[in-house]
Order: C-alpha cells, then structure tokens, then sequence
C-alpha cells in the first residue's frame, strides 16, 4: 500500500512537514511525495534520510518530481 | 541524476564561508562596518537612492542586491531551475516584508548583518540573534499548527523577470546618474555624503562578488532564517551549518584584516538597547518565519522567477521608507521615536497572520 502527498506549489517547509507527518503516522510503508520544486526535492529527500527513510527512486516529469519513500 | 554539490553540507558550509569571508572583504574595501552584506540595510539604501524616504545618510543604490537578484537568475537558468511562479498570498507577503524590514531596522541589521555584528565583536548581536531565534521559535508553532500561505501557480515566463529587470533598471539609473564628489542628488538619485550611504566598495567589485554568492546561494539555497526554523522544527542542521560557516569564516577574515573588536558599546550602526534589540528581531524572525525564507533567500528565490518572493522584496523596500518616514528606524543613539510603537504593533499583525492564514478544515 502507498499513499500519495500532493506538495505542488508548497514552498519550503510545508512539503518537509506533510512528509514528516506522513512518516509519523506509520500507517503505509510507501510514501510518494509529489513537488514542484528541486529545492523542495532535495529537502524531502534529506528529510525522509533522516527519519531512517529510504529513497527508492525519483522520477521526473516536466517540472514535477515524484519521489518514492520506503521504510527500511 | 546529476548531483548537486552545494546542496550537500560540504557545498553549504563552502557557501558560508564564501559570503562570510566576502563580507569581511567588502567591508574592507568600503562598506559600512560590520555592514560588509546586509540585505534589510541595503535595500533600505536603495529606498533612499530612490527618495522613498529622505534619512540622508543612507542613500545608495547597492550593487550587492542587484548582484544577489542576477546571480541567482543565472544560476537558475543555467540549471534549468527558473521557474516563474506566483500567487501564494502574494499580499500577506508584502505585509510580511514592510514588518520584517521595520523589525529589521530597530535591531539595525538582518539576519546576515545580525551574523556579521556577532563576527566583528558586537555582542548585541548575540541578543538580536536570541530574538530572532525567539521569533522563529514563534512561527514554527504556527507552521506545525497548519499555517500556510497556500500553493503557487506557473505563471508566465515573463512574470519571472519583474525583479530582476527592476534590479537591471537600478543599475542603468546608477550607471546613467553616477554618483561624484559633494553632490548629494545626480539626476533622480540621491546619493549620501556622509554616514554608511556614502561608504561603499567599488561599484564593479560589490556587483562581481555578489554575483558569485547570488550564484552560489541559489545553487545551495542558503538561508539564515531556515537555518534556525530547521533546527527548531526538524532538529536539521544543514541549513544551520552554512550559516555558523559564515560567522565562522567572517570572524577569521576580520582577525586577519583588523576588524574585530570586542564590545557592547560604539560598536558600528549599533545601539546598545537591548530588550529593543531582542524585540526588534523577534518582529523581523517571525515575519521572516511566517513568509518562508530570510531576507536574502527572498531575493535569490525572486532570482529563480518566485513572484510571492519578489512581492516580500518590495514589501521590505515599501517597510524601510515607512521606517524612515515615520521614525520607526534606530539609530546608534537608540531606538527611534515610534520604534517601540511599531514592534507592538508588528508583532500584533504577525500574529494575526499567524493565527489566520490555515488550512482550510
């Protein structure tokens, strides 16, 4: 199961803390983050780093970056 | 993937000791002490240059804004990272900037400058940076309790030029009406014959090193006041690390170059009033909290083509004639006859806007 926060047009740190929040709740093991930005990419990665998140993988689209979060 | 070094904490420690050892350097070569950058400070100058307001020792058009506002823009074009953008409660922001700035001005400084007081041996800087701290303490609570100014939109690519072609209009204004010996106005610009709007570095070599940080900023997104909003919020010390590399490195620059001196008192552009100093940043830190990024960042995301940031710049160029106009500002004899007044009442609408601006359920 995973499930998908939509961050787009959210400056910095609201996509960090929807995506903390997420990873708090515990609840899926698949988080997908959705920005707009490669600041906001680069920040969501290296907060899910520190929370003991993995990146599995980042794809991009026009401006758009999906980034995928596991647990590990 | 390509990545991207400055943005890793080696890349923002380097960025840091790059603007602060630049800033030890400019002040060297003629900026105002411990005034080597400060954004709030000189885009208060440049509202001077322009006649928004008439304290006539600050006047001067500043070369390091228009170079922090390019370089980010070169950067950003370079990377493919300019993307025009608008519409996040553009209004709150110019608010947000006039409050900043009037916050900003009863300290005397920024958040850089605050880092930059503390690298020259100012200790009142230490409490303006406790207030800032305190102020950025007070919007993270905001920020976890779900306040936001809402989502951007693309806009087109023109939309992404405003500020930096105004940037590019000033220094055609001051490449057309130059400023000379004892001459107070050339043309439509005002120009300061004595105090820190007549001390400046040479205009090329103040637009060449602010160049390379604009550059360098956009690339690292470096930002004094996210560096404490992520230690409070997120326990995160990237950010922090690039801005403890710039005191660090400025306070090394200064020992080599003579400029640090240890003190309370006489210190340059300082007051020594500390509950205003501390109140004064805790108004500017949570205005700055509120709107998302320092004084500094605000330029170098306009750079990328972020209008909400742009708006936040005029409105810190509207708040530094309104604190001149209005005597809001401080000077080195203290706080200024209404100082006290508008930290009150800056504090009451950054509250507000806190308390206001959410998520809607």
């Amino acid at each position: 199961m995973s499930t998908t926060i939509d961050a787009r047009g959210l400056s910095c740190p609201q996509p960090v803390l929807m995506t903390m929040d997420e990873i708090k709740k515990r609840t899926e093991n698949e988080i997908i983050v959705v920005v707009d930005s490669e600041a906001s990419k680069e920040n969501v990665s290296r907060a899910a780093a520190s929370q003991g998140c993995g990146v599995r993988k980042i794809t991009q689209d026009g401006d758009e970056y999906r980034i995928t979060i596991v647990r590990d | 993937m390509v990545k991207n070094f400055f943005a890793s904490r080696w890349g923002i420690i380097g960025v840091g000791a790059f603007i602060g050892i630049a800033a030890a350097l400019l002040q060297k070569l003629g900026n105002p002490g411990n005034m080597g950058i400060c954004v709030a400070c000189f885009e208060r100058d440049i509202a001077g240059a322009l006649g928004f307001h008439r304290a006539g020792v600050v006047q001067y058009i500043r070369p390091e804004i228009i170079g922090f506002v390019a370089g980010s823009l070169i950067a950003a074009l370079s990377f493919k990272e300019f993307r025009p953008r608008c519409g996040s409660a553009p209004v709150v922001r110019f608010i947000l900037g006039i409050i900043a700035m009037i916050g900003a001005l009863v300290f005397l400084g920024c958040p850089w400058r605050a880092a930059l007081r503390l690298a020259g041996g100012d200790g009142n800087a230490v409490i303006g940076l406790l207030g800032l701290a305190a102020g950025i303490g007070i919007g993270v609570q905001f920020l976890k309790n779900g306040y936001t100014l809402g989502r951007t939109q693309d806009s087109p690519r023109a939309a992404g030029f405003m500020l930096p072609l105004f940037m590019l209009g000033l220094l055609v204004l001051m490449l057309i009406y130059p400023g000379g010996e004892a001459q107070a106005k050339s043309g439509v610009l005002f120009y300061s014959l004595k105090g820190p709007g007549a001390m400046h570095a040479p205009l090329l070599v103040s637009l060449g090193v602010a160049l390379v940080i604009g550059f360098l900023a956009q690339r690292s997104r470096f930002c004094t006041m996210g560096a404490l909003r992520d230690l409070i919020l997120f326990r995160q010390v990237h950010l922090l690390s690039g801005f403890i590399s710039l005191v660090v490195f400025a306070f090394l620059a200064n020992l080599l170059l003579g400029q640090f001196h240890p003190g309370f008192a006489g210190q340059p552009v300082a007051h020594t009033m500390h509950l205003w100093n501390f109140a004064g940043m805790v108004v500017a830190g949570l205005a700055f909290a509120l709107a998302g990024g320092c004084p500094g960042r605000q330029l170098f995301l306009a750079g990328e083509g972020d209008g909400d940031a742009a708006v936040f710049v005029f409105g810190m160029i509207t708040g530094a004639a309104i604190a001149h106009n209005f005597g809001l500002a401080s000077s080195p004899k203290g706080v200024g006859p209404h100082g006290i007044a508008a930290v009150i009442v800056g504090l009451a609408i950054c509250l507000i806007i806190g308390f206001t601006m959410r998520k809607k359920a």
